[in-house]
């Protein structure tokens, strides 16, 4: 394509005025798709105004009080909403350093999967693990519904019929380990799909060197730490970097959905209290004021993931 | 290494070592399968033994007292079979458009010598990392009339840059003499397009479709945002209201219980309809599954190689 160009350019004046209309041409034929993105992506950034407004529904966003920045100081100083706030960034960093924690899971569930001789049975468990990624959050939950139920649901009947617990737990509705189920349901939901990338890495692996590794008397824990876990790394700083542009991203369709008056004040992220806040309770003005805070935040967070890529691989992550 | 020269199969005797390490990982693979399969399994069996049994709580392994009234009742309620209707509408339209919109935009993008492209691209890609966030997004909505609406469904996802950026990288890996010919034979953009680059590029676009047909079908926050009217309810989110609302659930059941039929086995259940809907739910998943399994694989590797 870039020969194509070079080559265009050097023709007569003839040739390189119709090549430009061509040009000008393709622009115009984009430019309803590139309006269509316009709309829907960049023209909602007017909202960010309603951040700076005492907004009222039923009003046009010019008849309302112009308040300049005292909806970002009110969050911050007055105290019930500043309690809030505060517990909102606990949840959000607190699920998010679990997630974290986690992550490498994905990667050893590849490697040890990798090491099993029947390729029927390795099929087989990335087919059954890989089924919960394609599966809604809403479905997760009556999964779970059905699976937890206090009284008749199956863990709790086996658990009963072990002689663990005498009475029924009820999972879905104790503020205990909120974030730790949260980030466990996640886990459940992923981990199969996250493990796709390894096992193509692994795939990728030179046989020779392992071999050769054989030949020398290593172990497999010894070829494991040594060879395979070291080719995976990079992958593994990957997605680590990749994943950092969406630190606050925590996800509010599982938050929204398991939220309810026990685990409420553990698993309200920052995005379900934007929404429990602006469609909720109705106070666009506060919840827009969130949200911009939390845009703003990603990008910068994005760029310096960005610039660290740079640093450490030498080319930009996205 | 695992050899298979066919003349020569070589059986090595396990080590004690390995003997640990194999007993160690199959089991907790197998377990592992088990957690990941065995909620689907109950939930299946749940929906299709005798109903005084299941709010007992005794159908844990296998199904007792089979029968599918379940099946037949739950689309007795009104609800259900409109919100089905909305689903299967909103995923049909919200797979087969935006595939068109997207391969053509990521066509034409192609296209070096196209004025702007570098902005009109950039753009276009830059919002995959940037939202202005859910409230102004849904004030934006409002003003453009689509609260309440079935096309909320469809036409903000019109445009997938995700997906529009692993077709154009799809396109671009195409033998550019393909095009090069028909365009000497005189053959426009469109016809170009048309006739060489969709047919060409089947295996990319089935994977797209498949993406935006499971996100499509899986979706409910759209619901849960924009769409206040049951009529436009998807049957995720009617799922979700009757988990979360015993009230919105005995409502449709009491309107359709016969007395006189009253039959404890399979009398309709407020865990009846939960479990037979979530299960109604799955199955368009469970039966695209063989088909994603092949092209998402495709799709994550050229999205993990092109980045």
């Amino acid at each position: 394509m870039a020969k194509n160009t070079k080559k265009h350019k050097t023709k007569k004046n003839g040739y390189k005025s119709v090549y430009e209309r061509d040009g000008r041409k393709l622009f115009w034929m984009a430019l309803p798709f590139v309006i269509f993105v316009f709309v829907f992506s960049y023209l909602p950034l007017w909202g960010w105004s309603f951040a700076f407004v005492n907004y009222k529904p039923g009003r046009n966003l010019l008849d309302c009080d112009w308040v300049g920045l005292r909806n970002f100081t009110t969050l911050f100083m007055q105290p019930v909403m500043r309690n809030r706030l505060m517990e909102v960034i606990r949840n959000t960093l607190g699920m998010q350093l679990i997630n974290y924690l986690l992550m490498p899971v994905p990667m050893f569930f590849a490697i040890f999967l990798n090491e099993l001789r029947s390729v029927k049975f390795r099929k087989f468990v990335q087919t059954v693990t890989t089924l919960p990624n394609f599966i809604s959050w809403v479905i997760v939950y009556s999964l779970v519904y059905g699976m937890l139920a206090v009284d008749t649901g199956f863990v709790n009947n086996i658990l009963k019929e072990l002689g663990i617990i005498e009475t029924g737990i009820s999972f879905l509705t104790d503020s205990n380990h909120v974030w730790l189920k949260m980030a466990l349901l996640q886990l459940w939901k992923s981990l199969g799909w996250n493990a796709i990338v390894y096992m193509a890495a692994i795939a990728g692996i030179d046989h020779e060197i392992l071999e050769a590794a054989e030949v020398d008397g290593a172990g497999r824990m010894r070829r494991i730490w040594h060879i395979i876990l070291p080719q995976l790394i990079p992958t593994f700083f990957v997605l680590l970097i990749m994943s950092i542009g969406n630190f606050l991203n925590t996800g509010m369709e599982q938050h929204q959905l398991f939220s309810n008056a026990m685990t409420k004040p553990y698993i309200e992220s920052l995005d379900l209290y934007v929404y429990n806040m602006g469609i909720g309770s109705g106070l666009i003005s506060y919840s827009t004021a969130v949200g911009m805070m939390k845009s703003v935040i990603s990008l910068v967070l994005f760029a310096g993931a960005n610039w660290l890529s740079k640093i450490v691989r030498g080319t930009s992550a996205f | 290494m695992r050899k298979k020269d066919g003349i020569v199969v070589k059986k090595k005797k396990l080590s004690t070592a390995d003997k640990v390490f194999y007993t160690i990982t199959y089991t907790v693979f197998i377990l592992l399968a088990l957690v990941c399969i065995y909620p689907f399994y109950y939930l299946i069996i749940n929906t299709i033994s005798r109903n005084d049994y299941v709010d007992l709580g005794l159908v844990m392994y296998k199904p007792i007292g089979f029968h599918l009234k379940n099946y037949v009742n739950l689309f007795k309620l009104e609800n259900v079979a409109n919100s089905l209707f909305i689903s299967v509408s909103r995923t049909v339209l919200g797979t087969f458009l935006p595939l068109i919109t997207t391969a053509v935009l990521a066509y034409l993008f192609t296209k070096e010598h196209m004025k702007h492209r570098k902005f009109l691209y950039r753009m276009t890609v830059i919002t995959m990392y940037f939202s202005a966030g859910m409230i102004p997004i849904y004030m934006n909505i409002k003003m453009l009339g689509l609260l309440n609406n079935f096309w909320v469904y469809v036409i903000p996802g019109l445009i997938r840059v995700y997906n529009m950026v692993l077709v154009k990288t799809f396109i671009e890996s195409l033998p550019a003499a393909l095009e090069e010919s028909a365009q000497i034979d005189g053959a426009g953009y469109a016809q170009r397009f048309i006739h060489i680059i969709f047919p060409l590029s089947k295996p990319i676009l089935a994977t797209v479709a498949l993406f935006s047909a499971v996100s499509s079908w899986n979706s409910y926050m759209d619901t849960l945002l924009y769409i206040t009217d049951s009529h436009l309810y998807t049957l995720q989110f009617t799922l979700y209201e009757y988990l979360n609302q015993a009230t919105a659930i005995a409502a449709s059941i009491n309107s359709m219980t016969d007395m006189s039929m009253l039959d404890k086995a399979t009398q309709i259940s407020t865990t009846s309809v939960r479990n037979t809907m979530a299960v109604v739910t799955i199955l368009p998943i469970i039966c695209v599954y063989p088909f994603i399994q092949r092209y998402y694989v495709q799709g994550v590797m050229i999205g993990a190689v092109k980045g």
